[in-house]
């Protein structure tokens, strides 16, 4: 997990699933809450007009992350850029 | 299982709306309420308290109470706690329901059930409501809503509140006379099985008789044994999405793949780099428009029919004291207040149409890295962005904002905003400066602009040092939810609109007509004895008040004739220029031009003029930062529920308006201006 890319680091338009967090904030522990678990499929679907925060699509759901708060989130970026996210 | 017997047995059955937010909870609660609601506070806390009475389907009335809305009962936020609170029947101003209705998106069902699970565990008698069940449907997901029911042994119900669909369903349900708690039961990890199983056998985890599964969410001993183990919330969550997708296998069927969503082709639009921009400068613009011009003919109405009031009082009492209460300090101070309510009506209708079709959720999210920058939210936004027309709906608006602590920087900064009073003071003061009619209209434009941007330097300053400040606790959560677009309901955002405006009006009818009939006062006693209205204003409290503070203002630039402006401009700021008017004889029906005159022939005790126009830039940088405003701090103190904070802002932007007059008249001095 620790040499894996983190959320913050994929370009619009990947897909990939989440491996787990960097950091034992309890913060992220609102991040589970809403879906947001290892595992989880999800889509960055773009990034705000000034660059931070980026949109992510997970299970149908559309969430505004901090690129700040997405960097401490590892992911497995899937290999195929096929464009949009299976969901469930 | 009947009903619990530890709620207060009303004759009204209580029934609650729970849900997360953005899964149309309000539409369900108007639909089934219509007009018969009430909407206050919470005491204690300013979370929004909606009730509303339902008719059953029996003709019954049955109270309906839409809960604030809420992604876990492990609350992070004060609407969240009162969720928890009240579910749990911890709250003495609320019974605990007796039926609660959860309101899932049957479009995003996983994140919805989250909530929806946590209150079943409860073991209350509850509903489950598929809501949007036509967006799940455009997006591929089917639903069996019969399987749900039986796996979760409660009612549930497929709805389309927004076009009323399943309304009759739900009444059945709620009218049922022995509405079932739901048996299903989210497996829990078995060590904190384990712990509450004790904790329900001792009866002492919780502090009060509740459903085992209430250990989990409030302080107790079974929280403190739990805590020992700092991931045992999330080996929670992970058991309880599992439980959801077992669910959701069996009744939720994925009939293909996800097409693309009106709210895809909007988003296109609506975020993109430059369309982005583009439409939010549009949004606002037309925003600011009819608030500066097209409110401008309601106001007109408001201002004459006051003044046509004040006339008729004044004809229809014998003179006197009590006349003069009545139609210089009561009539003209509510008045001037009123006379806000076409702003604050646009304002709000604006808002609430916003946030009813998704858009506040794309305005935050486009203003977020710039908000970011000095510690805000992208939600800040909007709020601050109000406070330019008025701090009062601005301040109000706040509660858009989750999270405490960027809600209460917000308020605090808020008033720094140059809002429509202040600019009675600037035109005067930018007049008395520049008072050639040949000087082109750019000069006095760009000195209003230099004053705006002051200001907002202002907000931006503060609520830097603020966050610096107040950063302590949790680290806060800054992830949002951009809700799919839909159609504003126009009950809801008319419902928003009304229900805001109401709270101000009223505000408008007792703090603020007690501070206007106080400031009249002030300035008409003692008495002087003759005619002259000057005269009378300088002998009176007020004007003894500004000659008092004239020794700390004289470094400012100011004498005590300025003095009595500034303490009168606490009622309103524009205040400050009827109060000019008296002090230099000028008729109230007068043209402005004739009181520019009068400020520039005004000289000091050593013979030169008052107005320098350093004097003028000070008093203008001073109204750019102070507080004076009766009503801002009444409306802070609803919102922060305690005097503390208004007390603290009042004395912090009056400090800062005076050290930065100070730096401005002495620095001004020093180089040689005035």
């Amino acid at each position: 997990m620790d040499s894996a890319p983190s959320l913050a680091d994929l370009p619009p338009g990947s897909t990939g699933r989440l491996l787990g967090y960097r950091s034992t904030d309890s913060a992220y522990l609102r991040f589970r809450e809403l879906g947001l678990l290892p595992g989880t499929a999800f889509t960055v679907v773009r990034r705000a007009p000034l660059g931070d925060p980026i949109e992510i699509s997970i299970g149908g759901a559309l969430l505004s992350i901090r690129r700040d708060q997405a960097a401490h989130i590892a992911v497995e970026a899937d290999s195929t850029a096929s464009g949009t996210a299976v969901s469930r | 299982m009947s009903r619990d017997t530890s709620s207060p047995s009303p004759d009204r059955r209580v029934v609650a709306l729970a849900g997360n937010p953005n899964c149309g909870k309000t539409t369900i609660f108007n639909a089934l309420t219509g007009l018969r609601q009430k909407v206050g506070n919470y005491p204690g806390v300013t979370v929004e308290r909606k009730e509303g009475i339902a008719i059953g389907q029996h003709g019954e009335e049955i109270r309906l109470l839409d809960l604030p809305g809420a992604y876990s009962l492990n609350a992070k936020s004060p609407d969240e706690e009162i969720l928890r609170d009240v579910l749990l029947g911890r709250r003495d101003d609320t019974p605990k329901p007796d039926v609660v209705i959860c309101v899932v998106d049957a479009s995003n069902p996983e994140r919805h059930l989250y909530l929806a699970t946590q209150i079943l565990d409860l073991g209350m008698p509850a509903i489950l409501v598929l809501n949007m069940i036509d967006v799940a449907e455009e997006r591929g997901v089917r639903i069996d809503p019969d399987a749900l029911a039986r796996r979760l042994n409660v009612p549930v119900i497929p709805m389309r509140a927004s076009r009323r669909q399943g309304l009759p369903e739900l009444r059945i349900a709620m009218s049922l006379a022995d509405p079932p708690p739901s048996t299903h039961r989210v497996p829990l990890p078995e060590e904190i099985d384990r712990l509450l199983e004790e904790v329900s056998e001792t009866g002492s985890g919780v502090g009060h008789t509740g459903p085992p599964h209430a250990a989990l969410y409030v302080p107790g001993r079974a929280r403190e044994r739990l805590d020992e183990n700092q991931e045992w919330q999330s080996h929670l969550i992970a058991a309880r999405y599992g439980a959801i997708r077992e669910l959701c296998g069996d009744s939720f069927v994925a009939t293909g793949a996800e097409r693309q969503t009106l709210t895809d082709r909007l988003d296109r639009v609506f975020l993109h780099r430059v369309g982005g921009w583009l439409s939010l400068f549009a949004v606002l613009g037309l925003l600011f428009f009819l608030i500066f011009s097209v409110a401008g003919y309601p106001m007109d109405w408001i201002d004459s029919a006051f003044g046509a009031l004040a006339g008729w009082v004044e004809n229809a009492m014998p003179p006197g004291d009590l006349r003069d209460l009545i139609t210089r300090g009561a009539i003209p101070g509510v008045g001037g207040v009123v006379i806000f309510l076409p702003q604050i009506l646009i304002l709000f209708f604006f808002i609430g149409l916003m946030e009813d079709t998704g858009y506040l959720s794309r305005v935050a999210f486009i203003m977020d890295r710039l908000m970011s920058r000095v510690g805000l939210h992208g939600r800040s936004f909007v709020p601050l962005l109000s406070s330019y027309a008025c701090a009062v709906p601005g301040i109000m608006g706040t509660r858009t904002i989750d999270n405490p602590k960027d809600r209460l920087v917000t308020i605090l900064v808020a008033p720094f905003a140059s809002c429509s009073a202040r600019m009675p003071v600037y035109l005067i003061m930018i007049a008395t400066l520049v008072p050639d009619e040949r000087v082109p209209v750019l000069t006095k434009s760009l000195a209003l602009t230099g004053l705006y941007a002051l200001g907002t330097a202002g907000i931006f300053a503060f609520a830097w040092l603020f966050n610096r400040l107040f950063k302590r606790g949790e680290s806060s959560i800054h992830i949002m939810e951009l809700p799919t677009y839909k159609a504003p309901a126009l009950r809801t955002v008319l419902t928003h609109m009304w229900e805001r405006s109401r709270l101000f009006v009223r505000r408008a009818g007792t703090v603020i007509l007690g501070a206007s009939i106080l400031i009249w006062a002030a300035e008409n006693y003692p008495k002087s004895g003759g005619d002259d209205p000057a005269i009378q204003l300088e002998q009176s409290v007020a004007g003894r008040l500004g000659k008092a503070i004239e020794p700390a203002i004289a470094p400012l630039g100011f004498d005590w004739r300025i003095g009595i402006g500034l303490v009168a401009s606490f009622a309103a700021r524009e205040v400050f220029v009827s109060t000019m008017s008296i002090t230099y004889h000028v008729a109230e029906e007068a043209e402005s031009d004739e009181l520019r005159d009068r400020f520039r022939e005004a000289t000091r005790a050593d013979g030169g003029p008052l107005f320098s126009p350093l004097t003028c830039v000070s008093l203008m940088v001073f109204y750019v930062f102070a507080l004076q405003c009766v009503s801002t701090l009444a409306v802070v103190r609803r919102e922060t529920n305690s005097w503390r904070w208004p007390a603290f802002q009042f004395a912090y932007m009056t400090l800062t308006a005076y050290l930065a007059s100070l730096i401005v008249y002495q620095g001004g001095r020093w180089l040689g201006f005035g």
